[in-house]
């Protein structure tokens, strides 16, 4: 037996584990009944569902023949390990500082993280891009439409 | 004459100063994104929408709208100048309007594609006015078990219609559905999929969904690819077209208009679908079909016509029905919920002034975007130049704003993140049906909402789902969607559609 389609294995496996582990939290609501259904009854029967369509796309990449001559693979891409470590980071990065140096430094840091994944990194058009957006955020979010949020760093007495 | 009451109430709601510029910031902010390759109206639309909770309704509603009617214009701007779509729904666009423009008849390419957009949304906005109280009243005599079926076909609708493997879109609907659960449930009170944290009590917003699978899984994958530098090669000294090319766009016109309308009204159709549908009809029909590929302003007009009625029309099922019929659409329903507004038969008669207003808005807007793109057609392509890696850093940065002004939290941004690796996970699996995930998610509450009141209407009889015969009339709908796209012949030319689109 061999997998045919990995990307399929992949997107079954993840549906069947959601699915699954939707279902077995859903147990721990009251399922009442069709008629009165309770709080557990539709994730529940939802749940499943997804379970079982996992189950039928991972059946289906599966090669049972034995026989990987005549059917081509499907291969997973690879995945930009890189790219997804500074793109999220830089997200987090900036929502964990915001409330530590307010949201100007946090700008400056998260833009510089996330620039770094592009290959044509420089840091002197990332610092200009950074201090460009920290104006354009302050000026237009903060200022302009009233967006409630902290602006400079809380000991700075602001 | 109730119509023209009916769009007089909505002139006077529009045109009123803040309204007006309103409609103008959406329209320019539309053009903007729709230049601008990689970022698309989804991932805009659900950045700004923690924005607009300042807002009064009407206002912005109006800008979103405008957003996303004006990524349309904008985006065939550039597939024409440059070969660049900006959004999907121009790629079409770019085969022929490009060809046009390295003959030199640029201008009369991004006439036709003005005209025929401005042309196609006049014909959409009537229609939405003329079909909208007749299908309400409609739907007023839907009972529970209707709306539920009503929902199913939706859902399957757009899975049919969405690309990639039918079975995995299926699985994101269902996927869509139970994130929509998360939360506190609102008949026993019991906060269902929290884990204990206070922040999940309310559920997941709608805006974190969106802004993690598009927005921060796209700039992920972005930035896999090469940047394709672009040079401007074309000149346009004029922009009025000849009188041949005059006759032959009408026509082209015409038939892309009715197309467009009647597939916006479809759950799941998007404006790309209808392009490429416009598209091929046209290569099959025309009289110079020979001409395709090479520059035939046909290639133009007709895919520009269908997909602006498709950004009109696809408001018909959310504003009578309250049901979103794809990505943005779900965006504009999470937009009114904000609001108090509850989208549905109900809407137009409680807020007249709104829904009309809403409707002449688009009216409004595509002549504020004809008059507004041909002369500054120049500085739209100047922006072209801004490489990506200056660019997604900002995307970066508004999405994290707006996702810590929805509820003035960290959580949401971290939350946020963790949809994006999801995101880019669906990518990598060859799940890119990104659009029924959203539509799954926003129907998900109100479908056990209506599943639930059929069943102790009919204490606990699932019969009723086929013995009420317009519930049994949906039903029968979706199996036919479901039989017809499950079959081989139509599978394969499904395929060959969106191979074209990529």
């Amino acid at each position: 037996m061999r997998i045919r389609s990995q990307k399929d294995f992949a997107s079954g496996a993840m549906f069947l584990c959601i699915g699954a582990g939707f279902a077995i939290v859903a147990r721990n609501y009251p399922m009442g009944t069709a008629e009165r259904m309770g709080p557990g009854y539709f994730p529940f029967w939802l749940g499943i569902l997804l379970a079982l369509l996992g189950a039928i796309i991972v059946g289906k990449s599966l090669n049972f023949t034995d026989d990987a001559a005549t059917v081509e693979e499907d291969r997973l891409d690879g995945w930009n390990l890189k790219g997804l470590f500074l793109i999220l980071g830089s997200v987090v990065l900036l929502g964990f500082l915001i409330h530590y140096v307010g949201l100007v430094g946090s700008i400056l840091v998260s833009v510089i993280v996330s620039s770094i994944a592009d290959r044509n990194f420089t840091l002197r058009g990332t610092l200009i891009n950074a201090v460009l957006l920290a104006v354009i955020c302050v000026l237009g979010f903060v200022y302009g439409l009233g967006l409630q949020m902290p602006v400079w760093p809380p000991f700075f007495g602001l | 004459m109730e119509l023209l009451s009916h769009l007089a109430l909505g002139f006077s709601v529009v045109l009123t100063a803040q309204n007006l510029f309103y409609a103008f910031v959406g329209c320019f902010v539309g053009t903007l994104i729709g230049v601008l390759p990689g970022i698309g109206s989804t991932a805009t639309l659900s950045m700004l929408l923690p924005v607009t909770y300042a807002l009064p309704p009407t206002p912005a509603l109006i800008m979103l709208a405008g957003i996303y009617y004006g990524s349309q214009y904008g985006g065939s701007t550039t597939a024409i100048l440059v070969n660049l779509p900006g959004e999907s729904s121009s790629v079409v666009t770019a085969i022929d309007g490009y060809k046009m423009a390295r003959k030199g008849r640029a201008g009369a390419a991004l006439f036709a594609a003005g005209v025929s957009s401005f042309f196609a949304g006049c014909v959409a906005t009537l229609a939405i006015a003329a079909f909208a109280m007749p299908l309400a009243s409609l739907a007023l005599k839907f009972g529970p078990a209707e709306y539920f079926s009503m929902m199913v076909v939706g859902l399957i609708g757009a899975v049919a219609l969405a690309s990639g493997r039918l079975i995995n879109a299926i699985a994101m609907i269902v996927l869509g559905l139970l994130l929509g659960l998360v939360g506190t449930d609102i008949n026993s009170g019991v906060s269902r999929f929290a884990f204990g944290s206070l922040n999940l009590i309310d559920g997941i917003d709608f805006v974190t969904v969106a802004m993690g699978v598009y927005g921060f899984a796209e700039v992920i994958a972005n930035l896999e690819h090469k940047e394709v530098r672009t040079t401007i090669t074309s000149k346009f000294r004029d922009l009025w077209p000849t009188g041949t090319e005059l006759r032959r766009m009408t026509p082209a016109m015409l038939r892309g208009t009715a197309l467009g309308s009647l597939l916006g009204v479809l759950p799941g159709a998007g404006t790309a679908l209808a392009s490429f549908v416009a598209y091929g009809l046209e290569k099959k029909i025309g009289r110079y079909k020979h001409e395709f590929g090479q520059g035939a302003i046909e290639g133009v007009a007709s895919p520009e016509a269908a997909n602006n009625a498709v950004a009109q029309t696809s408001f018909i099922p959310l504003l009578t029905l309250g049901i979103p019929g794809n990505a943005v659409m779900a965006l504009m329903l999470a937009a009114m919920v904000i609001q108090n507004i509850q989208p549905g038969p109900l809407a137009m008669t409680a807020n007249p002034s709104l829904f009309w207003g809403l409707i002449v808005s688009m009216w409004v807007g595509n002549l504020m975007l004809i008059i507004l793109n041909l002369p500054m057609v120049g500085i739209w392509v100047k922006l072209l130049q801004v490489p990506y890696r200056f660019l997604y850093p900002a995307i970066l940065v508004f999405c994290c704003i707006g996702l810590f002004s929805i509820e003035n939290r960290v959580f949401d941004i971290y939350l946020g993140a963790f949809f994006g690796l999801l995101g880019y996970a669906f990518r990598k699996f060859g799940c890119d049906q990104l659009a029924p995930l959203l539509l799954g998610f926003v129907l998900g509450p109100m479908m056990e909402e209506y599943f639930r009141r059929t069943l102790v209407l009919s204490h606990g009889d699932f019969s009723v789902f086929v013995t009420r015969p317009i519930s049994l009339g949906f039903l029968l709908l979706a199996a036919a969607l479901v039989l017809a796209f499950a079959s081989p012949k139509l599978m394969r030319k499904r395929a060959e559609v969106f191979v074209e689109e990529e």
